[in-house]
Parts: structure tokens; sequence; C-alpha cells
């Protein structure tokens, strides 16, 4: 359905000219399959939050490939038009705070994202309960951001992040405020999500609690990824 | 696709009403003002209506009897009277002074108009209490603004006079309540000196050889009569048939009597472009003031609220909201903060108003004219807000 996933070959990033130029990714190479989550792992400064922009579509790459589904989105400069759009509809973003937006309540907060894409209130409202239902924050539609706890904030982001269906989802340490148990929660709701609706997930952790559950790792370091099998653990 | 500006306001209602109503009263203020310009020119036009002339005969080359002093014999009304079209023509002079009431002073203008008919140029068009002057001396009638009833007793310069009548409306140029009285009790009390300064006078002229001739003992007795009466008014009003073309008889007035007309359009420009100038543009100034001032509080707010959400707005641009809605959200929610404020704004003015000492008043399209430049100030003011959210970087959201 989403094709085949996201895949980044040779992806580099460069900041400044000449002298001052700083190379933050030097080599990136990177395949994940719709249905997939893989955890992104490095120490800081390593470049993990420069390739989640790339991927992201916030910061150009300066070489490289990326390919989303069957479509080269870059190749020496962006393929796509709008970039806007693209972050709309076919990326997911998941944040290390929730990021609600405060004066909505949680249906509006996930019903957001269709809206913007031109869906009726009544279709993006109802994708977004169906949603929630099925992230078990369903009876909570109706509550503002601020009355949730963060367990149930952080599952009305990630239904924000998969409201439009993206074929790729980034996660920005998602589990980084919650405890072993909600943490190891959201992991297991992300891969139920992503085998549900084939999309693939890249979560960027520091989290020693949600490390082994991947069965595939990206570590980065000084601009290169090195691929890496995970133990897969804790998910059943 | 649902109001982010409306959800937002709605959330922080408290907040936006607080901030609304404090800017409410700023805008009360400018309503305030421009009412108290306009008042002014209502009470110059209420003048100029309630004297029921359509001439004003004046001394030559003066602009009186309202923005400067003017002198003429009170003789002159008989030939004037005399001239075709002419229906009525009377003398009438206007003294600002303290009007005193028991232990209280009342500051007025104390205007002496010929007694006679209702109708006479110069005389209160209207009463709300009591009965027009009847007897030439000592009667008054006032406005109500003077706080007096019919039946008080009034002291102007030495002489006391009874209210008989109550008017409303009948104010000078600058807001002062108008006390009528006859005209000869009027010429008096403008020239009429205290007891000592009398005697004082007539020492002088009885040791003033001039005067004081030795067995011509009538000249200083004709002298001395003639010092302590007082032969001026300040103008004739002068009411023109209504077929006749006021500014041919004003032609024929200047011509043959030598004398300074104004028609009721001269008199108003006048009143409105030299005696009130300097307040219109004192009040103009403190409304390009105000309007700065608000501007900038709605800048500041507006500015400050967008401030407080920018990650929120780094997320609606990473999720790929587009610039048009998000400076939409901005300049919603200022035009809803203008809004609160002028509907706040117009409603203290309109509470407050009548409570001021001189009059008030708000216009519609004043009110009309103060909307729109709010809506106005309001859009601009949110400019600065806007670029400032649209500078926000979508990658903020990421973090890194």
């Amino acid at each position: 359905m989403n094709g085949k996933g996201i895949r980044l070959e040779g992806l580099k990033k460069r900041y400044g000219s000449g002298d001052t130029a700083v190379d933050a990714l030097k080599n990136v190479d990177m395949h994940v399959a719709p249905g997939e989550v893989v955890g992104l792992i490095g120490p800081s400064g390593s470049g993990k939050s420069t390739l989640l922009k790339c991927l992201g579509a916030v910061i150009e790459p300066t070489a490289g490939r990326m390919i989303l589904g069957d479509e080269v989105i870059y190749e020496n400069g962006w393929r796509v038009k709008d970039l806007r759009a693209l972050r709309r509809d076919r990326i997911g973003f998941i944040f290390q705070a929730p990021y609600l937006i405060p004066f909505l309540d949680v249906t509006d907060n996930v019903a957001l994202l269709p809206m913007l894409a031109g869906r009726p209130n009544g279709v993006a409202r109802a994708r977004a309960l169906e949603l929630l239902q099925a992230l078990d924050v369903g009876h909570r539609a109706k509550a503002m951001p601020s009355q949730l706890s963060g367990g149930e904030q952080q599952r009305v982001a990630i239904a924000r992040g998969l409201v439009n269906r993206p074929p790729v989802i980034l996660a920005d340490e998602p589990t980084a405020p919650l405890d072993s148990e909600r943490a190891l929660a959201v992991i297991r709701i992300l891969n139920d999500m992503a085998r549900k609706l084939e999309t693939a997930i890249i979560v960027v952790t520091h989290d020693e609690k949600i490390i082994p559950t991947f069965k595939r790792i990206y570590h980065i370091r000084d601009g290169v990824t090195y691929e890496e099998a995970g133990e897969g653990r804790g998910l059943d | 696709m649902i109001s982010l500006a409306g959800r937002d306001i709605m959330h922080a209602w408290g907040k936006f009403v607080f901030t609304g109503v404090g800017l409410g009263l700023l805008i009360g203020v400018t309503l305030t003002m421009a009412g108290v310009y306009r008042g002014m020119v209502d009470d110059a036009k209420v003048l100029l209506d309630n004297s029921g002339a359509d001439l004003w005969v004046v001394q030559k080359d003066t602009l009186g009897p309202y923005a400067e002093s003017s002198s003429i014999y009170d003789d002159t009304w008989r030939g004037i009277r005399g001239m075709p079209g002419v229906v009525r023509a009377a003398n009438v002079t206007y003294l600002t002074m303290q009007v005193h009431h028991g232990e209280r002073d009342v500051r007025a203008m104390v205007t002496g108009v010929t007694v006679g008919e209702a109708g006479t140029p110069g005389w209160p068009p209207y009463l709300v209490a009591g009965r027009q002057m009847t007897r030439g001396h000592y009667e008054a009638v006032a406005d109500m603004a003077t706080g007096f009833k019919p039946g008080d007793r009034i002291q102007i310069r030495r002489n006391q006079y009874t209210v008989v009548g109550l008017t409303r409306r009948m104010v000078s140029s600058s807001g002062d309540p108008m006390v009528f009285i006859p005209l000869k009790d009027a010429q008096e009390a403008q020239f009429l000196k205290d007891n000592d300064a009398i005697h004082q006078q007539r020492r002088r002229t009885g040791e003033n050889p001039a005067f004081n001739r030795p067995g011509v003992p009538g000249v200083l007795d004709a002298v001395i009569a003639s010092q302590a009466t007082n032969p001026s008014v300040n103008a004739v009003l002068v009411q023109i048939d209504p077929n006749h073309d006021p500014a041919q008889i004003a032609e024929s007035i200047r011509r043959w009597k030598r004398l300074t007309v104004y028609t009721r359009s001269q008199m108003e420009d006048i009143l409105v472009g030299k005696l009130i100038a300097t307040s219109s543009r004192q009040i103009g100034m403190f409304l390009v003031i105000l309007a700065i001032v608000s501007a900038a509080i709605v800048a500041f707010i507006i500015y400050t609220l967008t401030l407080g959400k920018i990650r929120e707005i780094a997320v609606l641009k990473l999720i790929g909201t587009k610039n048009r809605t998000i400076a939409g959200l901005i300049m919603q929610q200022a035009i809803a903060l203008g809004l609160i404020g002028f509907v706040v704004g117009k409603i203290a003015a309109t509470i407050w108003a009548p409570i001021f000492p001189k009059y008030v008043l708000l216009e519609p399209q004043d009110a009309v004219s103060g909307f729109l430049a709010v809506v106005v100030i309001c859009i601009l003011s949110s400019v600065i807000a806007i670029r400032a959210a649209l500078k926000v970087d979508p990658a903020e959201a990421i973090g890194g």
C-alpha cells in the first residue's frame, strides 16, 4: 500500500562553506520497509537531529538520494514542489514532548491534519476518533490536552502522527518522558500501528528501556550510519 | 476547517477579555475625546441656532460678538429694523462671568436680551420650567446646567435676580451655561463699578476744571450722568424674511451702516474655524497619540501572545499548516481583541459621557470611523507578530 517505505542513499548534509564548513551527515544509507519500526541511535552531535530534519523535509540535504515509496523526493535538490504538503500528507511526526495544540481538544488535535489537507471536518473527526479508539484514548476525545496524563498525551500525539496514514513516521525520542511500562506500551503501539497501516517508523532514541525492542537499529556516529540487528524483545 | 483563532480565544477567554477591557478603556477615552470635540462644535452651532438670528451685526472689522469683543450703540437696531427684508432686530450683550447663588459660584454666560415677546432674537427659544421674562429688570431665565431652579435668587454684580424660567442646551461656545437677563441690567452689569470706584470717578470729574466750570453747574451733572450709563451692546441680532437673500441684506447693512455683518455660515466658520480651532487641534493631537498608544498596546499584546505560542506555531508549520493559516490565526486574534476593545470602549464612553462637565456628543459616524480605525490599527499591529510567526523555523519542533 505504501510502496517500499523510505530509502536513503549516500545522504550528505554540510553546514556553512569554506574553512567553517561542517559535515553533519557524511554518508547516510538507510532503508525502512513498510510496517517496520527501526531505531536510530547515536551520541549527541552525531547527526541524529540533522538526519531527522532532512527526513522531515525541514532542511535540504547537500547530496545523496531520498526515496519515499516509489518516488525520488530528493536527488541534487528537492524533487517535490510542495514540501509543506509532503510533510502534511506523507510524513508523520511524533515529538519528544507531545506538543499538542493546547487550545484544541483531543479530537481536533488529531483531526487538524486531515482538515489542513482539505478533508471535511466530519470525515477528519471520524478518522481521528477511529485512531483514538485504537490507541485506547477514545474516552478522552473531548478532553483538552492539559487534562490528559503524560501517557495519554503521547498516545494522542501518536494518533496525530498517524492520522493521514503517511508512508513514514519520524518519532523523536517519543518515550523520553515516560516510565518503563509506558515507554514499552508506546513502542508496542508504534509496532502495532506500523503493521496495521504499513507505515515505516524511525524512532530516534537514547532510551535504554526501548532499544532492545528494535529488530533493526541504525547507529549514527560522526554523520555516518551503521546498521545493526536488534534483539526485538518485549513486544509480545 | 476549524477556526484556530476562535478556539485559542475561547481557550484563554479570560486573558482576552481582560486585555480587551483594558484596551477598551483606552478606546473609550479616544471616543470621548472625539465626543468632546463634537460637543464643542455642537455647542457653537446650538449657540447660533438658539439665538434665532439670521444675521449678526457687530462692530466694524471685528469678529464679534463671540470670538472678539464688539461694541456698537444700542440704537443701531432701529436703522437696521427699517431696512427691507428685516423682520426683527434686537440688541444683545454677552458677558462670561461668575454668577453667585448663595454660597455657590456658577460660571455662566450672562446674556442681555431685549425684553419683548417670545421669538425675539436672542431669547431662549423654549423653556422646560417656569416662564419667560416679563419685567424689564431683575428677572432671569437660566440654563438647567447652572443648577438653578425657578424661584432661586441669584446675584450678578451687585443686583439680585429671580430665576423665573429654565431652559436647556443654551450654552456658550465654550460650554458655559447661559443666564438671560434684561438688556438694561446686562448693560449695567458690563460696566458697573463698585461704590468706591464710582466715588473716585465722581471726585476726579468734579476736580476737572473742564467739566466743573464755575457758573455752569449743569455740565458736571451731565458728564457724571453720561459716565453712569452704558449705551453699548455687543451685537444686533437680525431675523430676515425667508423670501429675502441674507447675503444681500448683510451687504446693505455693511454699506449703509458701516458695520460688520455675518451670515449664519460665516458665523459658524468663525466659531468652528477660529474660536475652537486651537482646541480642536489639541484634541486632534490627543487622538493621534491615543491611536498610536492603542496600536502599540495591541501590537505588544499580540506579539506577546504569539511568542507564547512559538512551539505550537513550529509544530503547525512542521505538520504542513500554510503560512496564510498562521497569519490568519494571529490577525483574527488581533481583530477580535480590537472588537472586544471597541465594544467595551463604546459602552464605557456612553456611560461616562454624561458625567463630563462639558457636553460630550458621541456621533454614530464617529463610532463607525472609530470602529474602522480600530480594525485597521489591529491589522497593522498584528504585522509584527505575523512576521515573527512566519520566521519560526519548523525545525524548532524537532529540536536537537
